[in-house]
């Protein structure tokens, strides 16, 4: 199919038809723009510390005067906090970048995406993607911050951190995808993203340790997902510390099924497991028309 | 390479519904190559609707449609990369630049590389906006942002560019430049516009017309020949005694008469030397007396009863609200 120029001196374009590599470079340019307006955003990126820094410091450090008679001697409170507050950061970001679908909604830019020739899963992907990176990059700022709670600054801990970032914010950028794919406008979205990411947070042993729990509570929190997510980041500072075997016991005590003892690597798997799932929720969202 | 037999747009017995609400109501025309094509109503007659759905955005309820020799149903895809768009509402991203907004376009319609920033450099000099490319587009005003739009509508270099409502909150100025960036486009590429307006006025640059009203199509025709099938002038009287006038222009001349805009108004053959007569006869005193030619308002209101001007007003609210909930 040619897209005919007669004038001479004008630019003849010929739009190809739809190929792998056309769905890769409508991937990339929708990432890009997710980059673009994150460094441009400065406020944003301020704001979004504000949060995880309060938790830290003020929060950490109040509780910390009445936990540190407790069995997890040796430890600093905000130590314990620090994987636990990384996780709030990255899934507060990624929910911010999925709410932009409505924010593009209203504003007319989703309907530019839709009507071009490509398919809804490109766009949904890249989407997630950029999700993703931007948590992450926000993520790294927590990172930096290691040195005031007692965390080393090692490559490995580093780099692990980074990866299980990225899956968390990956994952958290498709659930929030597809609660944003059909909502009209930004109130509803954060309404429903406060209700859901609240009790998630609460229950995902970012802010205590998921030992000795009444059964009830227990059960909860086996049963939220993020709990998969924040367990890993914890396991991974953990083994980074000095720290004695019963403060492991007491501040990192893994997630358990009955007696099983759910390894980091399943958990992750967990996490990825759900990140596509909801990926392939958040395409079939798109896909639907009026 | 033009296929000059093949229609650009081709619409059979096409059909919408909104719950019980029918939009469009099962409508037929055809668009030639290269033409400029007007769908000329008041808000809420059906016209965003169409559109929507052949720029396969919304889901005909009945009939079919093509654009560019492909179904916009069936193959949606192949539709897509042979459109270009500019709607009514704005659809850019203001926190990026005028030519990141353009590039993102080009990396999403897959236009080849080697040639997009060539092109992008050619569609925005036409709409004179290159020495802005670097600026934030929400630094723009109302009528740069509709420029930069239809600079990006035509970037993929598309076969039917849609317009919906291209001037619609411009001012007059801009309306015009706009215009000339249209009939430019004429002259430059191979290019078959469609478009929508609610502006009798600009509905006169259109090749030709189709006049919808309430989700159905009342007449297609060139604007010439529309103003001659009317025939008569417009005669707008200022009274006394508004009611008594109607019923006098009745029973003494023969004259269907009715209140439009505020004024007696109606239609005659040779209105000028009809006035003489109306004076001497009608038995209301005049204030004023106004006669124009047919113009395409005529025709609106030949065709459907009512001036474009009413229609909205009765339509209006229902319109805004059925435009609320598409989004």
């Amino acid at each position: 199919m040619t897209t005919g120029i007669t004038a001479p001196g004008v630019v003849g374009v010929r739009v190809p038809g739809r190929s792998v590599r056309h769905d890769i470079r409508a991937i990339k340019i929708v990432l890009h723009r997710e980059m673009l307006r994150f460094v441009n955003d400065r406020t944003r990126m301020v704001s979004t510390l504000v949060q995880p820094v309060l938790w830290l410091f003020v929060m950490g450090t109040g509780l910390s005067t009445l936990v540190s008679r407790g069995p997890s001697q040796g430890v600093d409170f905000r130590t314990f906090m620090y994987p636990g507050v990384i996780a709030m950061t990255v899934i507060t970001t990624a929910m911010f970048s999925a709410g932009s679908i409505v924010w593009d909604r209203e504003f007319g830019f989703l309907r530019e995406m839709l009507v071009a020739p490509v398919g809804r899963a490109s766009i949904v992907i890249g989407k997630c993607l950029g999700g993703g990176i931007v948590a992450t990059a926000q993520g790294i700022i927590i990172l930096a911050l290691a040195g005031l709670v007692h965390v080393p600054y090692s490559p490995t801990l580093i780099i692990t951190l980074l990866g299980e970032m990225f899956l968390a914010s990956f994952a958290i950028t498709a659930f929030g995808v597809s609660l944003a794919a059909r909502m009209k406008n930004m109130q509803t979205f954060f309404g429903i993203m406060q209700m859901a990411i609240m009790p998630m947070i609460f229950l995902s042993g970012a802010m205590f340790p998921l030992s000795n729990l009444p059964a009830w509570l227990s059960f909860l929190t086996k049963i939220n997902p993020l709990t998969y997510a924040v367990d890993p980041m914890r396991h991974a500072v953990f083994t980074h510390l000095d720290v004695s075997p019963q403060a492991v016991e007491a501040l990192n005590p893994g997630v358990h099924w009955y007696a099983w003892h759910v390894p980091v690597a399943a958990e992750l798997g967990i996490v990825a497991l759900m990140g596509i799932a909801l990926l392939g929720v958040a395409i079939a969202q798109f896909r639907r028309t009026d | 390479m033009t296929t000059s037999e093949e229609p650009a747009v081709a619409v059979r017995g096409l059909k919408k519904n909104y719950g019980d609400v029918e939009a469009v109501k099962g409508i037929d025309f055809e668009v030639r190559p290269g033409e400029v094509f007007g769908f000329l109503g008041p808000n809420g007659a059906g016209k965003t609707t169409t559109i929507s759905m052949l720029c396969t955005l919304s889901r005909p309820t009945g009939g079919s449609a093509s654009v560019a020799g492909h179904d916009v149903v069936k193959e949606r895809d192949e539709v897509r990369r042979n459109i270009g768009l500019v709607f009514q509402d704005p659809t850019l991203d203001g926190y990026l630049s005028a030519e990141q907004n353009l590039r993102f376009h080009a990396e999403l319609y897959g236009v080849p590389k080697e040639v997009v920033g060539e092109r992008i450099r050619q569609v925005m000099e036409m709409v004179a906006l290159w020495d802005r490319k670097d600026a934030k587009v929400m630094t723009f005003s109302g009528g740069m942002k509709r420029r930069l739009e239809i600079a990006r509508g035509l970037l993929h270099s598309p076969r039917v560019l849609f317009l919906d409502e291209p001037t619609v909150g411009l001012d007059p100025q801009t309306r015009s430049a706009i215009w000339g960036y249209i009939n430019k486009l004429r002259h430059t590429e191979d290019i078959t516009i469609f478009m929508t307006t609610h502006y009798m006025d600009e509905a006169e640059y259109c090749d030709r017309i189709a006049i919808i009203d309430h989700g159905e199509i009342v007449v297609i025709d060139s604007p010439e020949a529309l103003k001659a099938s009317v025939g008569k002038d417009r005669v707008q009287i200022q009274t006394a005694d508004d009611q008594t006038a109607i019923t006098a222009l009745a029973e003494r001349f023969g004259l269907d008469a009715a209140v439009r805009e505020g004024v007696v108004t109606f239609a005659v053959a040779s209105g000028e030397e009809f006035v003489p007569r109306l004076f001497a006869d009608l038995g209301v005193p005049i204030r004023s007396v106004h006669v124009s030619r047919p113009s395409l308002d005529d025709v609106f209101m030949n065709y459907t009863g009512s001036t474009i001007r009413d229609a909205e007003g009765e339509s209006g609210a229902s319109a805004w609200m059925r435009a609320r909930a598409r989004r």
